[in-house]
């Protein structure tokens, strides 16, 4: 196992616009990397040439010292001992479960012991191991999805792929498949890279996130460095639920500011410099010496309140709040600590 | 470490050159063929003396009111077999469907024949029910009339098919929508349903009128005694009479066929471009419209133009093989299966053509399944302007009427094949090769389908596990798509078995298909052994399309053409 790297990775399909235009990142071996981005943003193009399905039109991958591909030339996916769960499961309906699951060892020609042995150690780590005779029409969803991992786990894949795998499960399937997939990574070691769109399932399983728009690549970082530090208006607006505010920054170098700090930029200063800065709700809280806000929307989520509040200046800001509050409300906030992006 | 390999995508080198050989040599080949031989005959003045002969001007017009007058019939009883069947209520819908259905899979000259059995003076069947008219009196099926209608009965199915699917295709809640706004039942047939259905209408015609002008079955038996003749049988009369012109002459006349077929072709794609509705509403299950009083008085019509153009034909066949001699009256004591008996067991030429019907119909329906299986996956993998291509080029000899192939084919292999010196013209290879042409679309059009339909990451998963090329056919695809394969061979063999029109001019001794057989049998004046043989066949057609019917639900929508 090696680390795998991207080098100045871009696909451009003919269709005017480039998918994919010079990604560049290294995953460090056994890395758990979340590729997140809105839809038609380049991270599933990107995951198609890692496992060979797309050929870039520019820049290489390496695994470790080895070329999978450049523009020239690429290994085929049948030699790269890399692994795939699909968005569809990709599950063959005219074999059983346990067939499915032995196909890749059946093709490397193992014996039939060892295929037989390896085939319920994956099931049995994925809790499948009584239906092994199924065939995958006659299982749930989740219980396909758990196939289609233990097909990922017989081989010792270097890297193991995942698209989209939670997007056609229910809220409650996909956080018992998040601790499935922890235990996976924890146990076959392998390099994990994860395509989702959902930032709350990047954070909560990977050790890296990578923030992907319109082909380019804008971010990489751990899960609590990206939240904290996120750079730019894209990355900011895609993780977390944070208002982005057009603020004159004071002219001290500093990047998080506080409220004292925070305070004269909501004097107008005509002409003066607009920086965009992220607040992020939980640091909107009600204090008699704030700013006066008007409540424009008020949605009861259970545990709160979800506010959207308007600054004297047209702009928005999120809140919560735990007592109930009228749309039409005046009420004063202050800002605790906000992030130039 | 493994190779580092130039091919991305891992299909064999071999397999895009191997689908555009295999369609260049199918296709474009002979039928590029017939373009040079008919513009050279053109441009040499060979077309004088065909132009200036008042046959050919007789036999266009023929063609094209017999075309157009059957095109009426299918219109008529395809559209209301088809509005009925699809919106009203009407009871035991699956079995007049399928019944409806028959005369489009029956080969064109077993109907010829069971409706000249049905009518005239030497009908078994009227005889022995004491209605045969007078002796000496005219078979009234021997002119134009008789030919539109049969061409009329035997292409309906084919209006009935692309009405159906156009009212199937109707938006629903449309519909429903139509009805909330507080319009009658009646209101929403004539405002909503019919001007929707309108275009599924004009190309079940233009199909119906391209099949008419192709015919050679009907015209051949109805016309020829009765000297009448349409292009495809001028063809055949100018091939048999061999000249010094008759190469020239048949290229021209086919090419003057190819034209009227294409001209129709052209107004059903036209047509048919844009009435996509689906995207707009649900579309599903259309809306069913209840009958009430009129219902019974529905179904009785039905099942009563069933009983004319179907069953009671069908019973003059059956009567007519068990006749002992030409004109003896049937009863239960004269029945004999003597015919049966004589074209299964004693007659060589029948059995010779069981064989050789059989052997083709066998090695068509499995030798291109070799090619389609690999043709349907480059269709499914390449981009859709090739694909469009491959399905255009496979299409075009299946489009284009059978006579136009054969004249293609005898103008390919009249001389020796250029490398090898031997000449397959006049043995069963020609035959083969026609076959291959003509029936590749029918091939490739249920497992392209198929593979279609194939989440490409099936194939991709099977990839990452490892599984190069063949392994993958073997393992994953292949099983996958094997019902549609399996429908793929069926309808070949049945399309190839009753074939008559390609093998009508490539036969010679020895090579004849039951198609000719049964021809050449009523030619020669033996119609009780005509009979029994196409009994013998409609009796097949029926076993086939059940087989296809048990199959139906596993295949892709549009495999079977009588369901959609």
């Amino acid at each position: 196992m090696a680390q795998l790297i991207l080098n100045h990775l871009s696909k451009d399909f003919g269709t005017g616009k480039p998918a994919v235009t010079g990604v560049s990142l290294k995953i460090r071996e056994g890395g758990f990397l979340a590729l997140l981005g809105p839809s038609g943003c380049g991270k599933t193009t990107v995951l198609r040439m890692i496992a060979g399905f797309e050929q870039p039109s520019d820049g290489e991958i390496f695994l470790g010292e080895w070329r999978l591909a450049d523009v020239n030339a690429m290994v085929p996916p049948e030699k790269r001992n890399m692994a795939m769960v699909f968005q569809s499961y990709a599950l063959w309906p005219h074999m059983s479960v346990a067939d499915n699951v032995g196909y890749p060892l059946k093709v490397r020609g193992l014996s039939r012991d060892a295929r037989d042995r390896k085939i319920r150690e994956a099931l049995e780590a994925v809790r499948l191991d009584a239906y092994a005779d199924r065939r995958p029409a006659d299982l749930s969803g989740g219980q396909r999805q758990r196939v289609a991992l233990a097909r990922c786990l017989v081989t010792d894949p270097d890297v193991v792929l995942l698209d989209e795998p939670l997007a056609n499960l229910d809220r409650h399937l996909r956080q018992e498949m998040e601790e499935t997939f922890r235990e996976f990574h924890a146990r076959s070691g392998a390099t994990m890279i994860y395509v989702t769109h959902d930032q709350a399932e990047a954070m909560a399983l990977a050790t890296d996130v990578a923030v992907m728009a319109e082909g380019k690549l804008l971010q990489v970082a751990p899960p609590q460095e990206i939240y904290a530090r996120p750079e730019g208006r894209i990355v900011g607006g895609l993780i977390g639920q944070g208002a982005i505010l057009k603020l004159p920054w004071p002219v001290s170098g500093d990047r998080a500011l506080e409220w004292p700090a925070l305070q004269p930029s909501f004097v107008p200063k005509p002409g003066a410099h607009l920086a965009d800065v992220l607040v992020r709700p939980q640091d909107v809280v009600f204090s008699d010496e704030g700013l006066d806000v008007v409540v424009e929307a008020a949605v009861f989520e259970g545990e709160r309140h979800a506010l959207r509040l308007r600054l004297a200046d047209d702009q928005t800001l999120r809140a919560f709040s735990r007592r109930t509050v009228a749309v039409g409300d005046r009420i004063r906030v202050v800002i605790r600590s906000a992030w130039r992006l | 470490m493994p190779r580092f390999l130039t091919l991305g995508n891992s299909q064999p080198r071999w397999l895009f050159p191997f689908v555009l050989t295999v369609l260049f040599l199918l296709s474009v080949l002979p039928l590029g063929r017939l373009a040079v031989t008919g513009i050279l005959s053109l441009v040499r003045g060979g077309g004088d003396g065909l132009l200036s002969d008042p046959g050919l001007w007789a036999a266009l017009w023929n063609t094209l009111t017999t075309s157009f007058y059957g095109m009426l019939v299918s219109v008529l009883i395809g559209g209301s077999f088809a509005l009925l069947l699809t919106l009203f209520d009407i009871r035991g819908k699956w079995i007049l469907g399928f019944l409806f259905m028959l005369p489009m899979m029956i080969p064109p000259q077993v109907t010829a024949l069971s409706w000249v059995g049905l009518t005239g003076p030497s009908s078994t069947l009227l005889k022995a029910i004491g209605m045969a008219p007078p002796l000496g009196s005219p078979q009234p099926l021997y002119s134009i009339g008789g030919i539109a209608l049969l061409l009329g009965v035997q292409n309906a199915p084919l209006v009935y098919l692309a009405l159906r699917a156009g009212l199937l295709a109707l938006p629903r809640d449309g519909i429903e929508a139509a009805r909330l706004s507080g319009a009658s039942a009646l209101q929403v047939l004539r405002d909503i349903i019919l001007p929707l259905a309108l275009p599924g209408f004009a190309a079940g015609a233009a199909m119906a009128f391209v099949s008419n002008v192709g015919n050679f079955g009907i015209p051949a038996i109805l016309g020829i005694p009765a000297s009448i003749y349409t292009l495809p049988t001028l063809i055949y009369a100018k091939f048999a009479s061999f000249g010094p012109s008759t190469f020239a002459d048949i290229s021209l006349l086919s090419g003057l066929i190819a034209l009227l077929s294409v001209a129709g072709l052209l107004i059903e794609e036209r047509v048919l471009r844009g009435r996509d509705y689906r995207i707009i509403g649900l579309s599903g299950r259309t809306a069913v419209f209840q009958l009430k009083g009129w219902r019974a008085v529905s179904e009785i019509l039905l099942w009563l133009v069933l009983l004319l153009i179907l069953i009671l034909p069908f019973a003059a066949l059956v009567a007519s093989s068990l006749a002992p001699a030409y004109g003896v009256p049937l009863n239960l004591k004269t029945a004999t299966t003597h015919a049966y008996e004589e074209v299964l067991l004693r007659q060589s030429v029948t059995q010779t053509a069981f064989r050789n019907s059989i052997g083709l119909s066998l090695a068509t329906a499995f030798g291109l399944l070799l090619v389609t299986v690999l043709m349907g996956y480059v269709v499914a993998r390449s981009g859709r302007r090739l694909a469009a291509l491959i399905g255009a080029l496979a299409d075009i000899p299946y489009a284009l009427p059978g006579i136009v192939l054969a004249v293609a084919c005898i103008l390919l292999f009249a001389a020796p094949l250029p490398v090898f010196g031997v000449s397959i013209y006049g043995t069963i290879w020609i035959l083969l090769f026609a076959y291959f042409s003509s029936f590749l679309a029918v091939s490739l059009r249920p497992i392209a389908s198929a593979f279609r339909q194939l989440d490409p990451s099936l194939e991709e998963a099977a990839r990452l596990a490892g599984a190069g090329f063949a392994r993958r056919m073997r393992d994953i695809l292949v099983p996958l798509i094997a019902p549609a394969a399996g429908a793929a061979v069926i309808l070949v063999f049945l399309i190839a078995c009753n074939e008559l029109t390609v093998s009508a001019l490539l036969w010679s001794a020895g090579t004849q298909t039951l198609g000719v057989a049964i021809y050449n049998l009523d030619d020669s004046g033996s119609f009780n052994l005509a009979s029994a043989l196409s009994v013998l066949v409609v009796g097949m057609v029926v076993v086939m399309m059940f087989l296809l019917e048990l199959l139906a639900n596993r295949l892709p929508k549009g495999v079977v053409p009588w369901r959609s």
